[in-house]
Parts: structure tokens; sequence; C-alpha cells
């Protein structure tokens, strides 16, 4: 084990498979002789040269196409956009393309490629670079979607989405990046679908994904001291889905508090909160409740973003009454 | 006088081929006025020359991409015309379970490696696969077809300046029926050709083709693909072609005029060839044999196809994701 920043876990991600796989390239904005923007690809050029890593033009729907045509074609490559933002400008790339060309080939064609992008808040750089649109992507059917919370998890994941034969969008957050954590230094490969419990709990569960999860993890120690046990889990990927994870959990506690940075607006906890009221509905002790981003466009003044994103406080006082209901 | 690759054998196949298309498109539209067919069809009738010339320049380790007006490559590149047209029906022994339809024919087995109904989204995607080639050192090179509608949306340009920058193994091969749906391509730019005309934007080599005359595409593909194969890079042609029907459907095209119809109907590459075939001493009646089996095969293949069974309702759930279900929560 050795503990490693998240950002540096990413490096170590994509270097572990380029090492594993003679298949596996990188392409995006300043990956290469840059390092990456977020320095997440720091060291991949020196290491594995100019043929498997490759700086692009300012050309989004170009980085995404050429991905999938590499993809269907023998690569595994790994597509870097620059902020989760910049989805908008290739969404046709991912949503219509990628997404779609499995299904409407019947199976002739496979897409094993990984879109690599950076998600979150609390940078005060304003509504177009600090989005956490990861509901956009739940939202199509044919794309997985996995949101790493620990450099353990970055590895693990990185590592399932490359080996994995579909389309699959990796969210990175920017709050997380200089947070560190053990990475194991033996292959370690997370199978997406599978959320992981970081705190076991009696009293409610609480589901967070991505920079969430440490809010529910600083919640949970303080609503502790109030005697209210809280259960957190971690999903891990919105797609695949752990829903049974979900639902064991919430069997047991009754109470469920969602925790998304996405707006609340069409966001991931709704379908979370759908997924229980459809199929656990009797064993609700109190309603379903979510602390979500506000369906609003990120503003860039600190005290208005902050305002408008989910806090641990936020979290600690609706898990309280939530557990008191 | 020689043709095609050096032989009169090669331009009577080259016919045949395309005479094969046409028969094909044809009854596409009369299943269509019918009922027959549901969903929709963009018939490709006219615009053969340019599909079956650029074919003939393409090997087995070459790429295809094409657009929702792909019946005419898909069936050059070799894909069985039963197949083809069970998919127009929506049947499950089409080239695509029926999933697909009309606008999605493809055919990985013979080079076809997708058609793309978002107007100029397969442009990147062909890059992709030519970068492929390089890196894997296959000598492949990826070909994309595209409307002279496709050059006005971003893709196609993002997708040109990549691909003269990275000098990928491409050709980018517009297919300039005059026609962005139903709007003159004239009305939508401010130059003459519209893919032509754009290359030296990226630092392309391009070229102005006449896309009804197959010996013609066929040379400039040929020698496209040379150059692409020998690492020098991409290069952009525009073939100027017509459509003998309307967009999609029935559509009638009157937003056409008379005159312009009359001058194009009278160049149809069927007629250039056959013309090209007189010139080289071929009998006429060899060429009306070769419509006669050309016909019958594409009628006996639509029989097949008409016998065809339907999707089953499970199709609708295989495929999503590459375990083969739909399966989006564990």
């Amino acid at each position: 084990m050795a503990e490693l920043s998240y950002r540096y876990a990413v490096a170590e991600g994509l270097a572990r498979e380029m090492r594993r796989d003679p298949a596996v390239v990188v392409l995006g904005e300043d990956v290469a002789a840059a390092g990456g923007v977020w320095k997440t690809t720091q060291g991949l050029l020196d290491e594995f040269g100019p043929e498997r890593v490759w700086d692009t033009p300012i050309s989004e729907q170009a980085i995404v196409g050429a991905a999938i045509g590499a993809a269907m074609t023998g690569l595994r490559p790994i597509a870097e956009i620059m902020y989760a933002d910049f989805l908008g400008v290739c969404w046709d790339q991912i949503a219509n393309q990628a997404a779609k060309l499995r299904y409407m080939t019947a199976g002739q064609l496979t897409v094993p490629l990984v879109i690599r992008t950076i998600h979150g808040g609390g940078v005060a750089k304003g509504a177009q670079h600090s989005q956490s649109p990861e509901n956009w992507a739940l939202a199509v059917p044919g794309l997985r979607v996995a949101c790493p919370s620990t450099p353990a998890d970055v590895v693990g994941l990185l590592a399932g989405a490359v080996r994995a034969d579909d389309p699959v969008v990796v969210f990175e957050h920017k709050g997380l990046l200089g947070s560190k954590g053990e990475v194991p230094d033996d292959e370690h490969v997370l199978e997406l679908g599978r959320a992981a419990v970081r705190r076991r709990g009696t009293d409610l569960t609480i589901v967070a994904l991505s920079a969430t999860v440490r809010l529910a993890l600083e919640a949970a120690a303080e609503l502790e001291g109030q005697d209210v046990s809280a259960e957190v889990i971690d999903l891990r990927t919105l797609v695949p889905l752990d829903a049974g994870c979900v639902l064991e959990s919430f069997k047991r506690t009754s109470r469920l508090l969602i925790v998304e940075e996405n707006p609340r607006q069409g966001g991931w906890g709704a379908q979370i909160a759908a997924l229980v009221a459809e199929e656990a509905f009797w064993y609700l002790d109190a309603p379903i409740t979510r602390v979500a981003g506000e369906s609003v466009p990120l503003p860039a003044a600190r005290g208005l973003e902050n305002a408008v994103l989910p806090s641990a406080d936020q979290v600690t006082e609706t898990a309280l009454k939530l557990a008191r209901t | 006088m020689t043709a095609g690759n050096g032989t009169v054998q090669w331009l009577h196949d080259r016919y045949a081929d395309m005479r094969r298309i046409r028969r094909f498109e044809d009854i596409t539209y009369t299943l269509f006025r019918r009922g027959t067919l549901d969903g929709t069809a963009h018939m490709a009738a006219g615009q053969e020359a340019v599909a079956v010339g650029a074919r003939a320049a393409l090997g087995a380790d070459d790429y295809v991409f094409s657009t929702y007006r792909c019946h005419h490559h898909v069936i050059a590149a070799g894909a069985p015309m039963d197949r083809c047209f069970a998919e127009l029906l929506q049947r499950r022994t089409g080239l695509c379970g029926g999933k697909g339809g009309s606008m999605h024919l493809t055919s990985v087995e013979h080079g076809v490696m997708g058609s793309y109904a978002i107007v100029g989204s397969q442009l990147p995607i062909a890059c992709g696969a030519a970068w492929s080639a390089h890196i894997r050192g296959t000598g492949g090179v990826a070909v994309a077809f595209f409307g002279d509608g496709a050059t006005n949306i971003g893709a196609f340009h993002e997708a040109l300046n990549l691909a003269a920058v990275w000098r990928l193994p491409a050709v980018f091969v517009c297919e300039n029926n005059l026609y962005a749906e139903f709007t003159a391509i004239a009305t939508s730019i401010n130059v003459e050709h519209p893919a032509y005309d754009r290359a030296p934007a990226y630092g392309m080599p391009a070229a102005i083709v006449d896309g009804n005359d197959v010996e013609a595409v066929h040379e400039a593909v040929a020698t496209a693909v040379g150059r692409a194969r020998d690492g020098d890079g991409p290069t952009l042609l525009e073939a100027k072609t017509y459509r003998r029907y309307g967009h999609s459907r029935i559509d009638p095209a009157d937003y056409r005029p008379d005159e312009e119809e009359e001058t194009w109907f009278a160049r149809d590459p069927l007629t250039v060839t056959r013309r090209r075939l007189d010139e080289l001493g071929v009998e006429a009646s060899r060429v009306d044999e070769t419509d006669e089996r050309v016909g019958r095969e594409v009628d006996e293949a639509l029989e097949t196809a008409m016998q065809a069974p339907e999707p089953e309702v499970g199709d609708a759930f295989a495929d999503v994701y590459a375990e083969g279900g739909a399966g989006w929560r564990s």
C-alpha cells in the first residue's frame, strides 16, 4: 500500500492500464506534453511516448469521435474532456454515437471507450466550469457512469472502465484532487456496479457519490455525537447502479437521505428515490429526503456558490430531522 | 482505350454493381409508395458511381463510414442484398436485426463500420479508425462519405483539421448532390464548392471529381488511398452528383428546377457507363443481359427478405451493453 493523492492516482491508474495493455491509448487537450491541465496525465508521455499519448486540438467532437473510431477498430482509447461542462460540445458523439452503436448494429460494433472528465463546484469558476452533469450521462442507455471518491477507487474504477467493453464516462472531482488515500500496490480492479458501504449504521441510510461521500462521512461523524447512527453508501457508479446495496441498507434503516451535487432538478438522487419508492415503499418510516445542488446555474461568487451546493452542515441538519421524524 | 483498372470487364462489373444498387433503390421507392416500408429511407439512386468507384479502390483492411443515405455504400461493399432489404423491412434477418433500419445499415465483415444519421458525425469517427490503423500499423485507410449539407456542421471541420494535423490515413468523400435536404446548398454557403473550397483552410489536398463517372471516381479515390497508405495524410474529394429521387421516402423534390433535373438525368451514371461500354465495343445486348441478371438477383433478394420473420420482442433488450443485455442496474 502506498499513500497517493487522488490527482496522482489518476496518472497511476492510467499508467497501470497502459503497461498492461498496449491497445490503451490516451488523447485529449494538453494531456501529453503538459501532463494535463489538472496534472492527472503527468508522466504518461515520458513513459509511453507520442504514439500512445496524443495532444489534440481544442475539438471535443473530434476527440470523442476519434476515440469511438479507434475503440471500434481494436484500440482501448481513454479520451479526456477537460471539464465536464464541455461534454455539451461533444454530446452527440457520446449520447447518439458511442452509446447507441452496439445496439443499432445488433452487436456488430463494440465501443470499449473511456471518457474521463472532471466535475464539481466549489472553485468559484462560474456556470461553465463547475457543473456536475453526471445526471446527463445517467439518462442515456448504453453508457456506463463512474464517479470515484477515493484514490484507491480512482485506480480501481479506471481499471474497471478500461477493461469494460462499453463506453464509460468517468467523472473525477476537482474538490478531491488533493485528497490522499491508500492505494493497493498490486493490481486493483473494481467491477463497475458495486457500491461501497463506507460506514455502517442503523438509523438511516445516506447515499452519496464522488465528493458528497466526504460530506456524508463528515455528517455521520457529527451525527454519532448526537446518538444517530448513519450508514453511508458510496455508489461509485451510477450505471450500473448497485440497487441491491441501496435496497438492502434501506430495508434495515427505513430512512433514506440522498446527497448529490448535481441539480435537484433531474438529479441522480431522483432515480434512487424512485427505486426505493417503487421497490421498498412499505419499509419507509419517513419521507425520502434529498440534499442536492439547487436548480440554478452555478454562480461564480463564493458566497452564492456555497449557498447552492450541498454542505456537510446541511447533511447533518437534514439527517437529524429525518432521524427524528 | 482502357477502362478503370485497365479492363473492359472491370467496367462492365462496375456497371453491374451500379445497376444492382439502382434496382434496389427503385424497389425501395416502390415499397414506400405502396406503404410496405415503415419508417424512412433515403434513396441513393443517381449516386451509385461514387460508392462503386470508391469501393473498387479499397482493400480488406480499409474502413467505410456512411450516412443515412447508405444503401449504395453497403451494397457496393458486397453486403447480401436480402439482408439489406430485410433491414429496411425491419426484419430479424436484417443486417442489424431490424434495430438499425434504413439509415444505419452496417456490415462490419464488409468493412462498413456504420451508417450515421446525425449529419457529419461519422467524420470524427472515421478519423479514429484511421488513427487506429496508423497506430496498429495495418496499412488500412478510412473512407468517410458525407453529403454537401455536412460541410456546414462543426464535426466536419473538427475532423478535417484533426486528420490533417495528425496526417491520418483517411479519405473524405463528399457526395455533392446539390441539395442539403430540401435546400439548395448554393444558398447556404458563400463559396462555390462546399467541400473542395474548405480544404485549403486545413492544408489538405483536395480534388473535384465527376461523381457520375465511375472510372473518374475510382481513379481519384485510388490516388487518395495510395497517398494515405504511403503516410502522406488525408485527401478531400468532392464528387459532383445528383439524386434521382427526393431527399427521403416519397419526397417529389419539387424544389428542383426541371431544366436542372433534365441536365443531370441525361448524365445518369448508368447512362454514362453504358455509353462508355459501347465505345469500348461491348454489345448492347450483353449489357441488357447484365441488367436482366442483376434485376433477377435483386428481385430474389427482396422475395427472401419479405419471407423473413419480424424481430422478437426480446431483441429490443439485447445489445445495449456488451454483456449482451440492457442491465443498467445490478
